[in-house]
């Protein structure tokens, strides 16, 4: 640790150590989600305890699950599936949103009202219900929940991206570049992006965890992730019924998904006053 | 009130007729994208041709889309919801008794979750920056950032495995005495409470502050008023528009906590009957549903938009 902040100091960047720590352990479950088929103590699919909702023990770190699987083995898989989904979702997301949300500040007119309009309407739909809709219509895949969520949390992208980028698009230089003869991709590319970064990548790791929030519902619902993968939502789901005996098996996928939620919010919390705020 | 408010207040209730309205055209196309032939599906593999056409013809099958979707638009408006395909009753009848139940559930959670929220919201804007705000923000904070599903089995695990205080995961309907019906409301009620109120502690408190911090009320402390007359004295009554309003959209969070919550406590409300119609693809159910949840949330934004319109005094 003492050796990483001065090198923050260099750029100017000073990180508190509860943003340390929030860090870490985001990047701890990013690592296990890389690492996980070679690391994992038992094969997920593979039934090793005798006994069902099995309590911790020196064999099993953190229990068993509702058919004598490894619950350790379940979850380090499982980070696969929360972590990848849900950042393959949140890419596509903030992708999209940002770059329509620069396209209307830029072009304006009618463009930005219509595409405001019907993007404000899209995002008075509850997260949650268009999931619904969408897992009854065309079926719960992986493929299907990317796009569906994805497609969910790009209008709060967008709104987001504009706001900052109409503020920017009112500055001088970019009446200088206009005047110059630049075109469209340039002002977005070169004078306003690099000025909205920071804002925007902590306005991504927000709806990181709102993906994640809603991706495990729709899994503990039983229509998210399904068999035989599992994201931690669904090993809630499948282990439900441990429940009223307080089993590990439904407490530990919690505490996981607890874990990086609240992780990622205390970091971005956290981050350095000139990431946040350099629109201001 | 003057013509202007009035005017602001029209164009507001206009953009969310016209919201509701791209809303239902969103439902509807999402549902109706469904591969393969509804009436087919509904049929089986072993209908004659004649059937299936018979079937398309009754159902509006056979016309484009968007004659569909009118004619769907037109059947909401005046009450009919269509015919469950899973089991060939009326949406509208299986709806009826549930919606009361799913309204109950979330009026008592309202009754609960405001009193308590606002208490706790504006003692922690009070005493900004003490031991007791940062464990109240702490708290919030937390709630907000785990699903749903994790407060209510936390709150399952509390009260009825290791205090066992209250019965986990049934919901009997055997509802004889005021005692039981305490009981059986208890869980849901708690969980949900829990979800709404951390949104509307965040937003309350973040409500006084920004009234805290403006120069009438620092004259008001530097004048000798205590903290506790400061706030409530000086800065609540202005307060009020923007804690109004926040209350108006935490309750919107309902919607989605309702959705876990009636699932995990197998509560006969309108949300577990859409996760049960999710599950079997029944369509009109669902298409129904989802626009109950629609126009609820959207009320509830749009009153909120409504009240702070209202309770600024510059439109006065």
């Amino acid at each position: 640790m003492s050796s990483s902040i001065p090198l923050f100091q260099k750029f100017g960047y000073r990180f508190s150590w509860v943003g340390m720590i929030g860090l870490s352990i985001i990047l701890f479950w990013g690592i296990m989600a890389l690492i996980a088929p070679h690391i994992i103590p038992h094969p997920v699919g593979e039934i090793v305890d005798e006994d069902y909702f099995g309590a911790i023990s020196s064999r099993f770190w953190l229990g068993s699950d509702y058919l004598g699987r490894d619950m350790l083995s379940r979850i380090l898989m499982g980070a696969r599936y929360t972590v990848g989904i849900s950042l393959a979702a949140v890419s596509i997301a903030c992708f999209s949103g940002i770059v329509l949300g620069m396209t209307a500040a830029v072009v304006g007119g009618w463009f930005d009202a219509a595409l405001s309009r019907f993007l404000d309407a899209m995002n008075s739909i509850p997260g949650k219900l268009s999931g619904l809709v969408v897992v009854a219509a065309v079926g719960s895949s992986i493929n299907v929940l990317i796009v569906t969520l994805a497609v969910i949390y790009t209008p709060g992208a967008y709104r987001f991206a504009r706001a900052l980028a109409v503020n920017i698009h009112a500055m001088d230089y970019i009446t200088v570049a206009r005047t110059r003869g630049e075109g469209i991709l340039y002002i977005i590319g070169s004078e306003i992006l690099p000025n909205i970064t920071g804002p925007v990548l902590a306005d991504l790791g927000l709806r990181f965890v709102f993906i994640v929030l809603l991706l495990s519902g729709l899994s503990f619902l039983g229509l998210g992730v399904q068999p035989p993968y599992a994201d931690w939502g669904a090993l809630v789901h499948e282990n439900i019924g441990g429940l009223p005996f307080g089993a590990p098996a439904v407490i530990a996928p919690s505490l996981a998904i607890a874990s990086l939620t609240i992780s990622v919010n205390l970091l971005i919390d956290n981050l350095p006053q000139k990431i946040r705020d350099r629109s201001a | 009130m003057s013509a202007y408010v009035l005017n602001l207040i029209t164009v507001r209730l206009l953009i969310a007729a016209l919201t509701l309205l791209i809303v239902s055209f969103a439902v509807f196309f999402a549902t109706a994208m469904l591969p393969g032939d509804t009436a087919t599906i509904l049929l089986g593999q072993a209908a004659t041709p004649e059937a299936v056409a018979g079937l398309r013809n009754a159902m509006h099958l056979d016309q484009p889309a968007f004659l569909r979707f009118l004619h769907w638009l037109s059947g909401l408006m005046s009450g009919d919801l269509g015919t469950s395909y899973v089991n060939n009753v009326a949406v509208a009848d299986l709806i009826g008794g549930r919606f009361v139940n799913t309204m109950r559930l979330a009026g008592i959670t309202a009754l609960f979750s405001v009193p308590l929220a606002l208490t706790l919201g504006i003692t922690a804007a009070m005493f900004r920056g003490s031991l007791y705000d940062r464990l109240v923000t702490i708290l919030t904070i937390g709630v907000i950032s785990i699903p749903e599903f994790m407060v209510a089995t936390l709150a399952v695990l509390i009260f009825s495995v290791y205090l066992k205080w209250l019965p986990a995961l049934s919901f009997a309907n055997d509802v004889t005495s005021v005692w039981q019906l305490l009981k059986v409301y208890a869980m849901p009620v708690i969980s949900l409470t829990f979800v709404v109120a951390a949104q509307m502690i965040r937003m309350t408190r973040a409500a006084v502050i920004d009234t805290i911090n403006t120069p009438y009320v620092e004259t008001a402390l530097l004048k000798g008023a205590s903290r506790p007359r400061m706030v409530l004295r000086h800065a609540l009554p202005n307060a009020i528009g923007p804690i109004v309003n926040a209350v108006a959209l935490s309750l919107s969070y309902l919607v989605g906590g309702v959705i876990i919550v009636e699932t995990i406590f197998n509560y006969p409300g309108i949300a577990k009957l859409m996760v049960d119609g999710v599950a079997t693809r029944d369509l009109p159910l669902i298409q129904s549903c989802a626009m109950i949840f629609c126009v609820g949330y959207l009320s509830l934004i749009t009153l909120a938009d409504i009240i702070a319109i209202l309770a600024n005094p510059r439109l006065r």
